[in-house]
């Protein structure tokens, strides 16, 4: 956490909130033609590389077809999960009043079930982002991603936790809206959950008969080489997918909050805390298709409903008005932004030395307005 | 991929353009074959047509003007266009062979009875005329013995649309009477007779006068009226004042105008917002419809209440919003919004 941001008054807050209002109307307004082509284009690659996959899977006793079939399911997973199931889960096609594309009821080919992604992903990590305690992206509860939270034994293992993390991937997902951690500590009951964890066992066990028995089966004699494509197609996404959320909000430079800091925020301040929150990943234009865009965290944090692949347009008025204001604007390439997360990871494993104050560093946005003010503001705007 | 995704593989009903024409200069007229997933309609009912303008699936209902015996199944509709229209506009200019729309089955209760009514009177206005042609061409392919009028008001007789269809009708069926009523002060006083429908030519606005043109004995009828309000309300009040039994309606509201102009302001908060799920209603309050939705006694599902997670997102049946954050208005069809930043302009029908 090297990067200090600036203290702004709330005036200047408010009219940075109605900058960023004023980019997101003019883009929303802007939305139409050229938006669904490119999500339909990208469907169809998605499908193209899926049936082209489990297609040269068949013949996979030649070693080629098994390479090009595993490397084109992998990539047909990483497009569904990220720049066509997630995005389209945050509803930002819902305005093409596509049946197919509407994000209540988009289901995705990974075994998180799409309706508890909502909840904790659309709803408590993009509304409560980076908020210790309420945000559970930091750390999916399994590891110590912010000095906030007290150091235990336990933390010992973060790095191997995070490893295991990245490789199962989608089932860490898939676990995440049951907050294991709040059954482990006595605070939920395994009952409570009951209605969740059949969801979840439904959507598994769906994924594990198509990948792992019904097309190796098909394939016959392939059997086992279709397996092992699937399961290397399978890891390949776990993994890809891992290392860019985890760039999202863990690089050096990005902040947490405490509750207290974000109680009473205005609209204003609740950008500046996404901004702070958040960092981008530079890269060309492939590198962000296959991120999902998620690559604009940033971008996508302040206008979650607008289609990701608006953001490299955006990012470069965002980054005007960022400047402006003297706000910080983390970005970097992959490997600086993910190696930083790495030794955070690791860092975070060791307890803290005594006299070195574990507290936060993050700029405290000043004290808010009252949250029913501001929803007055809302309904009379 | 039918194990993860199944509304990819969903049945859709779907249908080709197979002619268009141009009735009138401010309509469209297209013949459509839907595909193997159509079941079919009743005279009078619609049908909710889906095209893709600039990247958005449209949605609107019309009614099908053809008889429900039609060969193949084959669809006629006729559509008005409106200044504001965005649907009706773009069928009429680009509508051609060969396009394909989304259809949705035939819904509606302003349906003829499966046992027919000796005397039937038919009252349109407007684009009103399609679900009663409907009717009309029904009962005539079915020879249907009684009596029928058929009364229809357009502004003035550039307008009025299928005036040939209707005289070979008259032609055909002696039992038939047909008369039509121009509405713009101009054109029905000058010319009695006009060459086309002989003397069936009326004047002004609905009166009971005008019932009987068509029908001495219209109070004996099953009467059906489709057009714009105040046409409804004009058939209702002479009913009313015979005694009868109420006619069976239905009405359109014209699409709505823009709103741009208006600052938007709690105090000029008008209509009303129907919660068609629960079958509640309240009147427009201003404020966004989550928190009128949970002042109505509804528990929406909900997040961030600040647009931003979609958790409230629900399906609108027909109305326009404004959407508080980036102020646009919406169209005044059936689509998704988040109702936690969207306020009513008008009346607005949500699904919960």
């Amino acid at each position: 956490m090297s990067k200090t941001a600036p203290n702004l008054t709330p005036e200047q807050l408010e009219s940075f909130g109605e900058e960023l209002d004023a980019l997101c109307a003019r883009v929303t307004a802007d939305l139409g033609q050229r938006d669904a082509d490119y999500i339909n284009k990208v469907i169809r690659a998605q499908r193209g590389l899926e049936v082209a996959g489990r297609a040269l899977l068949f013949v996979s006793f030649l070693p080629p077809a098994w390479l090009a079939g595993t490397a084109a399911l992998s990539v047909s997973k990483i497009l569904d999960n990220m720049e066509i199931g997630h995005n389209v889960m945050h509803g930002q096609y819902d305005w093409m009043n596509d049946a197919r594309l509407n994000g209540k009821t988009f289901e995705w080919d990974t075994a998180c079930p799409a309706d508890q992604w909502r909840h904790s992903h659309n709803y408590m990590h993009h509304t409560y982002t980076n908020i210790v305690g309420k945000d559970r992206d930091i750390g999916y509860g399994i590891l110590r991603m912010s000095e906030d939270e007290r150091w235990r034994p336990y933390y010992l293992g973060n790095p191997l936790y995070a490893a295991l993390l990245a490789i199962f991937f989608q089932y860490g997902v898939a676990l995440h809206d049951l907050e294991t951690e709040q059954i482990a500590a006595g605070k939920a009951s395994l009952r409570d959950k009951r209605g969740m964890m059949k969801d979840i066992w439904g959507k598994v066990r769906g994924q594990t008969l198509k990948d792992y028995v019904l097309f190796p089966l098909l394939s016959g004699p392939s059997f086992p080489l279709v397996l092992a494509g699937n399961a290397t197609a399978n890891l390949a996404r776990n993994l890809w997918s891992f290392t860019i959320i985890f760039c999202g909000h863990f690089p050096d430079g990005t902040h947490e909050f405490t509750e207290e800091e974000a109680e009473n925020e205005t609209r204003g301040e609740w950008y500046y805390r996404q901004l702070l929150g958040s960092a981008n990943l530079t890269g060309g234009k492939l590198f962000h298709v296959m991120a999902g865009n998620l690559s604009y965290q940033i971008e996508h944090h302040l206008f979650p409903g607008i289609p990701a692949h608006r953001y490299t347009e955006i990012s470069k008025e965002v980054r005007e008005i960022t400047e402006r204001y003297g706000i910080p604007y983390n970005t970097g390439p992959l490997h600086k932004q993910f190696g930083s997360v790495v030794r955070k990871i690791v860092k975070l494993a060791i307890p803290p030395l005594p006299g070195r104050g574990s507290g936060p560093d993050a700029a405290k946005p000043p004290a808010g307005r009252e949250r029913a003010e501001e929803r007055q503001l809302l309904a009379t705007a | 991929m039918e194990l993860v995704r199944p509304l990819l593989v969903k049945r859709e009903v779907r249908a080709e353009v197979t002619t268009m024409r141009q009735q009138t200069d401010k309509s469209v007229t297209l013949t459509l074959r839907p595909n193997k997933n159509w079941q079919g309609l009743r005279a009078g009912q619609f049908v909710n047509l889906s095209v893709e303008i600039e990247g958005v699936r449209e949605t609107r209902p019309y009614s099908p003007a053809g008889s429900e015996h039609a060969a193949g199944h084959a669809l006629e509709l006729t559509i008005s266009t409106h200044p504001e229209g965005k649907v009706s506009r773009y069928l009429r200019e680009r509508a051609r062979p060969g396009m394909i729309v989304g259809l949705s089955e035939a819904q509606g209760e302003f349906v003829l009875p499966a046992q027919r009514a000796q005397r039937v009177l038919l009252i349109s206005g407007g684009s009103g005329v399609t679900p009663v042609m409907a009717m009309l061409r029904t009962l005539c392919e079915e020879g249907h013995a009684g009596e029928i009028g058929f009364l229809n008001y357009a502004r003035s007789p550039e307008l009025a649309l299928y005036d040939a269809e209707l005289n070979a009708l008259a032609e055909g069926h002696k039992n038939l009477h047909v008369a039509r009523g121009f509405t713009r002060a101009s054109a029905g006083a000058g010319s009695p007779g006009d060459p086309r429908l002989g003397d069936s030519r009326l004047k002004g606005r609905f009166d009971r006068e005008h019932a009987r043109a068509v029908m001495s004995e219209y109070g004996e009828a099953a009467t059906f009226v489709c057009g714009p309000p105040a046409l409804i309300e004009a058939v209702r009040a002479v009913w009313r004042e015979d005694g009868l039994q109420e006619p069976t309606v239905e009405t359109f509201t014209p699409p709505a105008p823009h709103f741009n102009a208006l600052q938007f302001d709690k105090e000029q908060a008008t209509g009303m917002v129907s919660f068609a799920a629960s079958g509640r209603e309240a009147a427009n309050s201003g404020l966004p419809l989550l928190e009128q939705a949970e002042d109505a006694g509804l528990t929406p599902e909900h997040g961030c209440r600040m647009g931003i997670c979609n958790t409230c997102s629900c399906r609108k049946r027909s109305g326009t919003v404004r959407n508080v954050i980036t102020g646009e208005y919406s169209s005044a069809g059936d689509e998704q919004i988040r109702i936690c930043v969207s306020v009513p302009v008008g009346d607005v029908a949500l699904e919960l």
